[in-house]
């Protein structure tokens, strides 16, 4: 069974989300990263790169597959984590710690009440 | 071990030397090499060795089953290999006046007519020179249609999300905009999101059909309307071709641009990367831009056509004719199969995908798209196995080469979980594929019993399991002398 934390909220293609007031931090789930396997690349945002809700932004690729990010909400991109570049495992081995992709300021929080909690995603995963 | 490091100083094979020197005196002295190239030294007998052991190592179609979903597999006839090496075509130089390559060209016009007939396609060009040029080539005249029409705001091409990644890359290459079209629950394109998204910025739709899923797109007639009446145009992937040819035709169904995988099925050899070639084919209103140079027929005589005899064209794709021994080949085996030999390709081809696809099923494992007819290919998701034992796809294909058998493509196409697709081909007898069921439902026993058995898998190959997570994050692929002091002795005294 994947870890699934109760503080974060959840979109359909798997990457969840902390949010602390319009700071949102992005990442992909254990689900997600258990899913596509050993990660062999990721490929981040650039600070600044404007971004709309669902917007494909960054991608992470494993021996299996290659996959876009989704942006889950508009804003702009404020950070992203460098450490990726050189160990694509982090999303692996801590996928809601040091595997975090980027952290963004979004115009729109709102919108990040649309995405599920803990619970709706457990569901979401099992039917899937 | 490579064959490097069986060299040993000063061992030469002397016995396929030239026997005639040959007079260098002419060549600029500041344009000779002043090294020795770095050369394995070794007898000719310790270098048959070596390149033979290497070629037992590998499964290929000439030894094995090789299901490979989506490639087409099929047996490369020794035929067409020795009809496309006769000595006239190999002696043929590159830049031969036309009145003394009469023969070449009439084979290669030959085959454009015969290729634009089966397609249904009003032209061809063979230029190309690998199946990514192909493709290109494909997008490129779409897009310069609409540019000589001054129709510039069509930027966006659309493609379904079970396509080869190759597409929305070639749309990307192009300088377009690319736009996922989902595809439902039995595998077609869904009308309702496509017609949502077809516009004036509607470049084109990419499609192959069959698709990837392994079934022939149904409501193919209703799609190229739609994308027809939104003045966009249809680029057809070539790839799955084989389940179809010679039954139906990409031309009938609305398709502007073709391309065609002269190695899946026509039969050229997949070489390791290479040497490749690319059929482009066009609608009546993409004529004006098809790729040079290609074979034109005056009379009795060819020649090339050449930009000025298409001055629209996107341009010259290769220096010559394009890659000479594949076309040759191509040629040779569409020549041998004739027009009703071409429709057993497909009928077979069917034939064995179905055949198989049934005796899975009724080996207990799951279909992606159960209920409907497989094409050429079909696919089986190891989802349930995945849950219950924890044996992956990875599991299975691995495990498969322990009983003779190449593995299926795996996890592609990407939207089904823990897939594989498999694609027998035409060429393979009923006793092997019902080895094949066999051995999966073997492994399927395996996997319920003793997962260890597939974890542990391959333990018959000369290479166990492969780490691929390394062999991704630690690419490293050219080879680099060991010593330093042995490239100073190598020095030219």
């Amino acid at each position: 069974m994947s870890e699934i934390p109760a503080d974060l909220r959840y979109s359909k293609s798997h990457e969840w989300v902390r949010a602390e007031g319009d700071l949102v931090i992005v990442g992909i789930t254990d689900h997600a990263q258990a899913a596509l396997g050993d990660m062999v690349y990721v490929e981040t945002p650039e600070t600044g790169d404007r971004l709309k809700a669902e917007e494909a932004c960054a991608v992470v690729e494993s021996v299996k597959a290659a996959s876009d990010i989704y942006s889950p909400t508009s804003g702009e991109i404020v950070d992203s984590n460098s450490n990726l570049v050189d160990n694509p495992e982090l999303v692996n081995d801590d996928p809601y710690g040091d595997g975090w992709i980027f952290q963004m300021r979004t115009d729109n929080a709102s919108a990040l009440e649309e995405l599920m909690d803990a619970e709706a995603y457990e569901t979401f995963c099992e039917e899937e | 071990m490579l064959i490097f490091e069986k060299s040993s100083a000063g061992r030469q094979a002397g016995g396929q030397a030239p026997v005639n020197q040959i007079e260098t005196g002419d060549i600029p002295v500041s344009m000779l090499r002043q090294d020795k190239p770095t050369l394995p030294e070794v007898s000719e007998l310790q270098a048959v060795r070596h390149y033979t052991q290497l070629s037992q190592k590998n499964f290929s179609i000439d030894t094995h089953l090789y299901p490979l979903g989506s490639c087409t597999m099929k047996y490369n006839p020794r035929a067409c290999n020795s009809l496309a090496m006769l000595p006239g075509f190999l002696g043929r130089h590159p830049l031969s006046q036309n009145n003394v390559s009469q023969g070449y060209l009439s084979c290669l016009y030959e085959l454009q007519e015969m290729l634009a007939d089966v397609t249904g396609m009003r032209k061809i060009s063979l230029a190309g020179m690998a199946g990514a040029q192909g493709e290109f080539a494909g997008m490129a005249m779409i897009r310069a249609y609409h540019q000589v029409r001054g129709d510039n705001n069509r930027t966006e091409v659309l493609v379904p999300d079970a396509a080869h990644g190759t597409n929305p890359a070639t749309a990307i290459m192009c300088g377009m905009k690319v736009r996922e079209i989902s595809t439902n629950e039995e595998g077609d394109v869904d009308l309702e999101a496509l017609r949502a998204m077809v516009g004036p910025q509607t470049a084109g739709l990419m499609l192959t059909n069959p698709s990837t899923l392994g079934v022939f797109e149904r409501r193919i007639m209703e799609i190229s309307k739609m994308v027809h009446a939104a003045g966009g145009l249809l680029y057809y992937d070539g790839a799955n071709l084989n389940a179809i040819l010679g039954k139906a035709r990409p031309g009938d169904m609305g398709f502007d641009a073709i391309h065609l995988n002269l190695h899946k099925t026509f039969s050229t050899p997949h070489g390791g990367g290479g040497p490749g070639a690319a059929a482009v084919g066009v609608s009546e209103r993409l004529v004006p831009y098809l790729p040079v140079p290609h074979a034109i027929q005056e009379g009795d005589r060819y020649r090339w056509a050449d930009e000025n005899d298409i001055p629209d064209t996107i341009g010259r794709l290769s220096a010559f004719g394009g890659n000479a021994g594949v076309l040759l080949r191509a040629y040779v085996y569409i020549r041998m199969l004739g027009r009703e030999g071409m429709q057993r390709v497909a009928e077979f081809a069917a034939l064995n995908a179905n055949y198989l696809m049934k005796c899975m099923k009724d080996n207990g494992f799951d279909l992606a798209f159960d209920g409907r007819r497989a094409t050429h290919e079909f696919i089986v998701t190891l989802k349930r196995q995945a849950k219950e034992y924890d044996a992956t796809a990875m599991d299975y294909a691995k495990r498969l080469l322990d009983y003779g058998h190449h593995a299926p493509t795996m996890y592609f196409p990407l939207r089904v979980p823990e897939c594989l697709l498999i694609e027998p081909t035409e060429t393979e007898d009923k006793d092997t594929l019902d080895a094949f069921a066999e051995a999966m439902r073997l492994i399927d026993e395996e996997a319920r019993t003793n997962v260890e058995t597939l974890k542990m898998a391959p333990v018959s190959t000369p290479i166990r399991r492969v780490d691929d997570v390394k062999a991704a994050r630690e690419l490293d692929l050219v080879w680099k002398p060991v010593q330093v002091s042995q490239q100073v002795d190598n020095k030219v005294a």
